[in-house]
């Protein structure tokens, strides 16, 4: 229980299910007195507070939970790495994948509970399939892709056929104080809201060359390629023009040069992509079905092939900012919410105008 | 609380008024305060002047460091060195940690052995060294955690001798073990009332009459000029009724109860052969057991008995509630997994023999599982 709207809700609903729930609210950060005055995520004291109140008034145990450093170490530090690395982690995926439904779950389940109930906006099917939420613009399944099939029969999500709108009016309803507590939107652990701030103050800073992909010329000057992430246009700051007068977007981050190099909007497109890290639920290979490529991105539809431990797509249409380290998901178009199919970490995108070989996405 | 205690409390809210008020329902408030405050000097060995009424044991606890050492400074400037023990309670220590941050304090913290007593030694030697410097010295007179019983009359006596004013945080003695102020040479003494069957909220601090103390809590001066605040008559009278029960039954009740925490201590270490036994054995509170379970966490033993219909507790937990190792097991010796692994059985008035046998079923499991928990991962 996050001290959120959704987790307290999902909470009341499985015990009104008739389970035996207990409230869990992770302490998150190491020194909860450092997030104490400007946090807006997920771990300040006012949360734990808000959960607390929301489990006495639900009429369920609550307890406290330090997962700091197991937190810290897969979670945060993965991300730094990540970057690092020139890659674009998505670090709520990654909080699903190691803290959620695995620190938590063991713990939970060694202690002789049976499943985690999260208030996560997703489905999950009578055939075991994670669906999208009745909710397109709250639908969490991005995240929870990566949840393997074991994590997945010990997960309950009792929201995903409501909209945010319902569980709103329905913890209003059920006296639950945090039924109007804004939606958190920011990662927790940078309370500012800074990531670029946040990545120098723990990888330093590393002047290197913004490059201009057509001219070979080095058109600007960054303090670290970490910091960067493919699409992006802001912040880039140039000081020279482009010949066209049109704006310019990272199309690759190369960490082993520190190079960040930028074109045009149309170099970004990608029609084939490919992913490692592989969770796929069963269906034969390949297969035609919508993939996203980005947390809230836009889906389009594409032939899937899973080989061993890699996932290649083949878009029917380009798709752009595609970034290595986020997820590709795979869905199968369903009435009853699209199913996922699968999941995979994107290790690069082959440009449209480009030969086979030559991957956009720098993977380090 | 206590049925007698509950009594004089809804007797007194019902029809009584403020006790400083001059009219007939003022009088017959001041009335009903003035005798409880004798019935609880009667019950403790003070005389009723030195019965100061607080909101509790952190009032009186904050009352009796800060003011105490704000008047000994002010009677003289180089009186600004604060002792107290490892093992207070926050109330005691995050007072003369403020004084030591904010009023240019130096504090000293004294040492505990590994059952969490003071050695006198340690003490004397520091009045000796220090002895024109030390405002205030504060010792609880037993562990809220462990239950360990400071040797408060040898402790008390040293300071006096050095002239230096003594207090001690009595909240977990009263009603427990013998309380005598008088004979105790405390200078001042810290109660509360719901530690003893009283109401929550109420409380008081022994304050010798020849002892300055700087207020906290400034207005009309109600308590002798120390404390002002106007006086919660019916939690008064109720915290009086409770005092005086509880210091009236304690013989009988610290035979019954040590009896019963015998057993259980002597069954736990039975069924968990390896569960280590924290504290003192002889010079200990009743009521109190205290164990580590190596290899478990406190707060997954707690989530599991609580589930078994068994309340008990870990240290304590930081305002965001995750649990610390306590302060009082690090003082001890412990390191931070035995300190992590620690569960405290509290038994009182209403314990029995069967919620004894309730503990001892759950416990095998409970501590079988909590060792999973610690290392076991799902398949996956
Ligand atoms: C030893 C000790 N001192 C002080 C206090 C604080 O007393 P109160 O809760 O009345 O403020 C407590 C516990 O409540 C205690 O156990």
């Amino acid at each position: 229980m996050s001290g959120g709207v959704d987790s307290a809700v999902a909470a009341a609903r499985a015990h009104d299910a008739g389970h035996d729930v207990t409230g869990v609210h992770l302490a998150l950060a190491r020194n909860p007195q450092t997030y104490r005055t400007g946090a807006r995520g997920c771990c300040t004291l006012e949360d734990s507070r808000d959960a607390r109140r929301a489990a006495d008034v639900i009429g369920i145990p609550f307890y406290v939970w330090d997962m700091a450093d197991q937190f810290h170490e897969s979670v945060v530090d993965n991300f730094v790495a990540e970057y690092a690395a020139g890659r674009t982690p998505n670090p709520c995926l990654r909080c699903n994948e190691k803290i959620k439904f695995a620190a938590v779950l063991d713990r939970a389940v060694a202690l002789g509970f049976d499943a985690v109930v999260t208030g996560h906006h997703a489905r999950l099917g009578a055939d075991g399939l994670l669906r999208r939420s009745v909710d397109d613009g709250k639908d969490q399944s991005y995240v929870l892709a990566v949840l393997t099939r074991a994590q997945l029969d010990r997960a309950v999500f009792p929201l995903g056929d409501s909209t945010k709108a319902q569980v709103r009016a329905e913890a209003a309803e059920r006296g639950l104080a945090v039924a109007d507590k804004p939606d958190s939107h920011d990662i927790c652990f940078i309370a500012d809201g800074d990531t670029r701030g946040f990545l120098e103050r723990r990888l330093g800073t590393a002047p290197g060359d913004i490059v201009d992909s057509r001219t070979g010329e080095t058109i600007g000057t960054h303090n670290g390629a970490f910091s960067y992430t493919v699409g992006q246009r802001k912040g880039l700051d140039l000081r020279v023009p482009a010949a066209d007068g049109r704006p310019r977007y990272v199309l690759s981050i190369t960490p082993k040069t520190n190079t960040v190099t930028v074109g045009p909007r149309e170099a970004l497109a990608v029609d084939v992509v490919t992913a490692t890290r592989v969770i796929w639920h069963g269906e034969p290979t390949p297969v035609e079905c919508d993939v996203q490529l980005r947390a809230h991105g836009e889906v389009v539809r594409a032939e899937v092939t899973v080989e061993g431990d890699t996932l290649t797509a083949r878009l029917h249409e380009p798709a752009r900012g595609v970034a290595a380290g986020q997820a590709i998901v795979a869905y199968r178009r369903d009435p009853g919410g699209d199913a996922v199919l699968g999941s995979a970490t994107i290790t690069a995108g082959v440009p449209v105008s480009s030969g086979p070989a030559e991957p956009a996405v720098a993977h380090a | 609380m206590l049925a007698e205690a509950l009594d004089a409390y809804t007797t007194a809210a019902r029809d009584v008024g403020n006790p400083s008020s001059l009219h007939a329902a003022g009088r017959c408030a001041r009335r009903l305060v003035e005798e409880s405050r004798e019935r609880i000097a009667a019950a403790l060995n003070a005389r009723p002047s030195e019965v100061v009424f607080t909101s509790g044991g952190t009032e009186s606890d904050n009352l009796a460091t800060k003011g105490i050492f704000w008047a000994q400074r002010s009677a003289s400037l180089n009186r600004t060195r604060v002792i107290a023990s490892a093992v207070e309670h926050h109330a005691v220590l995050d007072a003369v940690d403020w004084l030591g941050t904010h009023e240019g304090a130096t504090v000293d913290i004294l040492p505990v052995d590994e059952t969490g007593a003071v050695d006198p030694d340690a003490l004397a030697d520091r009045l000796d060294r220090y002895r024109d410097e030390i405002a205030v010295v504060s010792v609880q007179w037993a562990n809220n955690e462990v239950g360990t019983i400071q040797p408060i009359h040898e402790l008390a006596r040293l300071t006096a001798e050095a002239g230096v004013p003594f207090h001690t945080d009595a909240v977990q003695a009263v009603g427990q073990i013998p309380v005598d102020f008088a004979a105790s040479g405390a200078a001042a003494m810290t109660l509360t009332g719901h530690k003893l069957g009283g109401p929550v909220g109420v409380g008081a601090l022994l304050l010798g009459r020849d002892v300055p103390c700087t207020p906290l809590l400034h207005g009309g001066g109600q308590e002798r000029d120390v404390r002002s605040g106007t006086l919660d008559t019916a939690g008064i009278a109720a915290f009086a009724v409770a005092v005086e029960m509880s210091v009236k039954s304690q013989q009988d009740y610290a035979a019954r109860v040590s009896a019963l925490r015998d057993d259980l201590i002597t069954r736990v270490r039975q069924v968990v052969p390896d569960a280590v036994y924290n504290g003192a054995t002889a010079d200990r509170l009743p009521g109190n057991a205290h164990f580590s379970f190596p290899g478990c966490e406190g707060d997954a033993l707690l989530l599991l008995l609580d589930a078994a219909g068994v309340a008990c507790s870990t240290g304590s937990a930081c305002s965001a509630g995750v649990a610390q190792p306590s302060h009082v097991l690090i003082a001890m010796g412990a390191d931070d997994d035995r300190a992590r692994s620690s569960l405290r059985f509290t038994l009182g008035h209403t314990s029995t023999i069967e919620e004894v046998d309730q503990l001892l079923a759950a416990l095998p499991g409970t501590v079988e599982r909590a060792r999973r928990a610690t290392a076991w991962k799902t398949p996956r």
